[in-house]
Order: structure tokens, then C-alpha cells, then sequence
């Protein structure tokens, strides 16, 4: 006996066949590569696991190509609205058909047009090379959804999760996004394979060395957070996204305040002597509410923090030299991590707070052959046109150029503020009494005339620089006890929450690169 | 094996571990002075130390071998 199938019954087997995604040794595989299935993934993120879902049955009638390989859905993230794609690696290892990408693009243009964040679930190996034609070179082909990453950047927030490869071209989706949260063990990023490597250029290279996790957040820097599976992955974005505006013409939203970590003092934090290391973690510790920072790249370029945080609830980005990784000196990869951060920050409105304590920039012909100072210019020139509220403290030293990256008194800081222990100059004081007065100092033969003379120099020249000096002559504006300064940036960063520059008619800057 | 190389160009300041000696991860092995700070070296995991293989007051460059591990 046959019965007839109805309308509904004819809905309900494309659907089942939809929702079950790719052939079931697929799935098998993800689970023991401790990865969820797309729709997993998704009931994870949205609040209460409900979307709604756009292009479901593309491509419905090929029979083994579900949803095309990428969801692509709207819904509620921590009670924000977002647009999410999420790549299926059970279908064609989650590789790009013409389908694919006008899914992709589609949900960009409606996060574009709702003005909403828009977050990349990244898990393919890369465009479906049977499908070209359809696919890679025309107008709404993939390029479309590079250029359309571009276009948005800055009006929303744009946030890729790395659960899996994202190859080729498609590696370029991460780069164009504001964070990258990666996977270890199973993100990887890549223009050529390994086995194409070994093809082309003979290079025996494994996928983690090349590519990893690992490798991206802390050598090439273009992952942001590493983290060890995909629900902290999830979790981490949501701490990430709660920074943030929906779009760049609304303001963060504050939360409510929380006393900061229990812990030491800044005074018994900070040494005394200039040359010696300290911990800056444990001293933004005690400027922030507890428990509220997001580090940023925290494994890459060291020397330098960038974090997201909460003073008194309200959110700021903070950029501090830390002096236990190579002496808090700037390298050119400092530079460009502070830099993105700081242009991260000023797009979505986020004020920024510096504390430096700095030498420099780094010195030598390993770093000068490596273009130290046109990657010093990029940090220069985002933190000069940060528009954002902008709070400069000099923790203990900032000498040269240093002074100037840390948002010294000539970019416009709304206030430059000292700790007592500052000393702001353009060398310090060993390396000045050297430069100025070396010659001198060879032509003294008693050894214990010599001492004497560079003790006497070193000394003129402390005094020289003395912070009371610079606060006399209005260089500073402000000298803080260490035990008040958190009081003063939460009073400070709400007084200057009205901040408006207008900007300069012009088309753009010429960015140095 | 494995080795600790310098993250930056500086000069040996000071030597804290002996070649034979167990260390334990984060533990301060050297010390460099470059841009006339201290710079710890530590030991990003556990092991014994085979050979030291810069001495005080040597310039070392970015990438410059340090400390070699069993």
C-alpha cells in the first residue's frame, strides 16, 4: 500500500535531511576531533539556542550538499542582536559552491543594513575548486565578501571564531575581522597546505608549525586569543562582545562597578629603581573592576599589553608597557599590535587609558633592517588620531620616542597624568651622561675621579628631570598617589565621556604600513 | 633538546643557573641588559640544563642561543 505524501511531509524530509548536515562518518570524525556540529555550535551561542535561519535550502536539490555548507542565521547574543555565518565541515569539508557565498554575502548585507555585529563561525577548507566559475571570480563572488568586510569594518563589530582551517583565500575572513578567537589543536590558518608547500616551494613543514593555533597567536600575530575548545571559544566572545556598541554610532553600554582584585599596593608594586622588572598585570589589577579584563594577543609582542576593561563599569581599552617582557621596550611588533588595538577601540567609541613605563623603542641593526620606524609611525599615527577619550599615566619611565607612542602631552592626551615615581625624558640618565659627556669622561685617569664626576652628572642630570620640575612647567598636568589613581580615571573618564573632535576635512590619511 | 634563545640584542648580565642544575617552569635562569634594563630569561618549561651557552658580559643577538636543555 503507498501513501500519498503530504505537503507537510514532503517539508519535513527536506528539513530532517538539512538539520542532519553531512554523511554520518563526518560527523564520527568531528567528535573525535573535539569539534561540535554547526548546529551545536550555534544552539551554544545564540541566547536560549534560538535563531532564525535564512538560505536553508540552498542548494536542496542536490541532495548531499545541506544548506550548502554554511548557516547562516540572525538571532540574540548576551541580549545583542547579531548576524552570524557558521561554516558546516560535515559538507564538502564546509568548502565554498556559488551558494555558499551568496549566503555569506546576504548575511553580511543584513547585518550591514540592521546595523548588528557580524560573527564569522570559520571551519572550511576553502573554495570548492569544481565550482569556480560560480564562485571565485565574479561579482558576488568571493572577493565580495572580503570587500564587504571591508566596507563594514568599523561600523560593526566583526568577530571571527576559528574552529577549524580557513584556507587560501578564505584566511583572509579572520585577517579583515576585528578579533580572532582561535582553537588550539584544530584552527589553523593558511594561503598554501603543507602538502602544497612540499609541492611548490619543497618545504617540509607540519600544519601546526605552519599554521597552528599556537603559532598565530603568538609568532605572526594574527590570532588574538587561543583557546583550548570551541565552548571557551564561545565564552570568551561573549565577554568580547559585551565591550562593544551594536555599531559605531552608539556608545558602550556601562555595567555595574566592582572593587578591584585584592592585592599589593602600586607603591609596593612598583620598584624604585627604574632599570628593575615588575609585573604591569598586577598593577591594571588595581586600577580595574575584578575579574573584568580581556587581554588581547596576549602572547604576541609581550612587551606590551592590550586589554579590554571595566574602571567603575565603565569600559575602557588599556595599553600598557610591560616591563617583565624584554624591559617594556617597543619593537616593531609591539607597534602593530597596539596600533590595531588603539584603531579597534577609537572605531567603537572605547576611551583609551596608556600607562607607560618605557624605554624606547628598540635599538640595533636586527630591528632598524626590520623597519622599526615605520612600524613605530603605525602606533604613532593610530593613537594621534584616536578621537576617543585618551588618559595618559607615566607609571615610572617614558624616554623618547617611547613618550611619545604612550600618548605624551603633544598628541592631545585629555590629561597626562604622573605617578610620583615618573621620570620623563628623552634618554635616561645613564645613557644621557654618556652621550653628553663621554669624552670627558675617557680624559679622567684616577678611576676614583671618574666615578665621581659621572655620580655628580647623573645626578644634575636627575634633577634636571625631576617630576615637580615638569608639573612646575606644566608639561604634566596632574601627579597622583599611586593609592588614588583608579578614583581619579573613573572620575576623569566619566568627565570627558562627552568628548567630540570634529575631523579635519580630508579624504584619509595616508597610512603609514 | 631543547634550547632558549634571546628574545632581543643586550649583554649578559648576570648567569642564575649552573649547567647539571633542574629548573622549574617561569624559574629566572639569566638575566640580560639591553636598553639599560634588566631582562629576565625565563624557562618556559621544566628540565635540566645541559650547557650555558653565553657567559657575562657577552653580546648576544635576537635568536642567539642562551641555555640548552637535556
Amino acid at each position: 500500500m503507498t501513501v500519498k505524501m503530504t505537503y507537510n511531509d514532503r517539508l519535513e524530509e527536506k528539513l530532517a535531511g538539512i538539520f542532519a548536515g553531512g554523511h554520518a562518518k563526518y560527523h564520527e570524525k568531528m567528535k573525535e576531533q573535539n569539534k561540535l556540529f554547526v548546529r551545536d555550535r550555534l544552539a551554544l551561542l545564540f541566547d536560549d539556542g534560538e535563531y532564525l535561519e535564512d538560505g536553508r535550502f540552498a542548494n536542496c536539490e542536490a541532495g548531499d550538499l545541506p544548506a550548502d555548507g554554511v548557516v547562516t542565521a540572525t538571532g540574540k547574543v548576551g541580549g545583542q542582536q547579531v548576524c552570524v555565518m557558521a561554516n558546516d565541515s560535515t559538507v564538502k569539508a564546509g568548502s565554498w559552491g556559488s551558494r555558499t557565498v551568496e549566503k555569506i554575502i546576504r548575511i553580511q548585507e543584513i547585518a550591514e543594513k540592521t546595523r548588528v555585529p557580524m560573527l564569522y563561525l570559520v571551519d572550511s577548507a576553502g573554495a570548492r575548486i569544481t565550482d569556480q566559475l560560480d564562485m571565485f571570480p565574479n561579482r558576488r563572488g568571493a572577493g565580495k565578501i572580503f570587500h564587504n568586510q571591508v566596507r563594514m569594518s568599523g561600523f560593526v563589530p566583526q568577530i571571527c571564531l576559528l574552529f577549524g582551517p580557513s584556507a587560501a583565500g578564505g584566511a583572509y575572513i579572520p585577517a579583515f575581522c576585528d578579533i580572532v578567537i582561535m582553537v588550539e589543536g584544530n584552527a589553523s590558518m593558511y594561503l598554501g597546505s603543507p602538502r602544497m608547500a612540499e609541492k611548490v616551494i619543497g618545504e617540509k613543514v607540519t600544519l601546526e608549525e605552519m599554521g597552528g593555533a599556537r603559532m598565530h597567536c603568538s609568532v605572526s600575530g594574527c590570532g588574538d586569543v587561543l583557546v583550548s575548545s570551541e565552548q571557551e571559544a564561545i565564552s570568551e566572545m561573549r565577554r568580547y562582545l559585551a565591550y562593544f556598541p551594536a555599531n559605531f554610532t552608539e556608545t558602550p553600554k556601562v555595567a555595574e562597578s566592582i572593587a578591584s582584585k585584592e592585592g599589593r599596593s602600586l607603591e609596593a608594586i612598583i620598584p624604585e629603581n627604574q632599570n628593575a622588572p615588575f609585573d604591569m598585570y598586577e598593577a591594571i589589577d588595581q586600577l580595574i573592576d575584578e575579574g573584568t579584563f580581556f587581554d588581547i594577543k596576549k602572547l604576541f609582542a609581550p612587551e606590551i599589553i592590550t586589554g579590554l576593561a571595566r574602571i567603575e563599569g565603565q569600559a575602557v581599552g588599556i595599553i600598557a608597557n610591560q616591563p617583565k617582557a624584554k624591559g617594556g621596550v617597543l619593537f616593531g611588533d609591539s607597534a602593530d599590535k597596539a596600533a590595531k588595538f588603539i584603531n579597534l577601540c577609537d572605531a567603537f567609541g572605547i576611551p583609551l587609558l596608556f600607562l607607560a613605563d618605557v624605554p624606547g623603542f628598540m635599538i640595533g641593526t636586527k630591528v632598524e633592517r626590520a623597519g622599526i620606524i615605520r612600524h613605530g609611525a603605525k602606533l604613532i599615527m593610530a593613537m594621534s588620531s584616536a578621537t576617543v577619550p585618551k588618559i595618559s599615566v607615566i607609571v615610572r619611565k617614558a624616554y623618547g620616542a617611547g613618550l611619545y607612542a604612550m600618548a605624551g602631552p603633544a598628541f592631545e592626551p585629555d590629561v597626562c597624568i604622573a605617578l610620583p615615581t615618573a621620570q620623563i625624558a628623552v634618554m635616561g640618565p645613564e645613557a644621557a651622561v654618556n652621550a653628553v659627556f663621554s669624552n670627558k669622561i675617557e680624559a679622567i685617569e684616577d678611576p676614583k675621579e671618574r666615578i665621581k664626576f659621572v655620580q655628580e652628572k647623573h645626578q644634575e642630570y636627575k634633577e634636571e628631570i625631576d617630576i615637580y620640575k615638569l608639573a612646575s612647567e606644566m608639561i604634566i598636568d596632574e601627579i597622583v598617589s599611586p593609592s588614588n589613581l583608579r578614583e581619579v580615571l573613573a572620575m576623569r573618564f566619566r568627565a570627558y565621556s562627552t568628548k567630540h573632535i570634529p575631523q579635519p576635512p580630508r579624504k584619509h590619511p595616508v597610512y603609514p604600513v | 633538546m631543547k634550547q632558549i634563545q634571546s628574545t632581543m640584542a643586550g649583554t649578559v648580565f648576570n648567569i642564575v643557573v649552573q649547567a647539571g642544575e633542574e629548573v622549574s617552569a617561569g624559574q629566572t635562569i639569566m638575566v640580560l641588559e639591553s636598553m639599560k634594563m634588566e631582562i629576565p630569561v625565563e624557562a618556559e618549561t621544566a628540565g635540566k640544563v645541559a650547557t650555558i651557552d653565553a657567559q657575562i658580559g657577552d653580546f648576544v643577538n635576537e635568536g642567539d642561543v642562551l641555555v640548552t636543555f637535556e
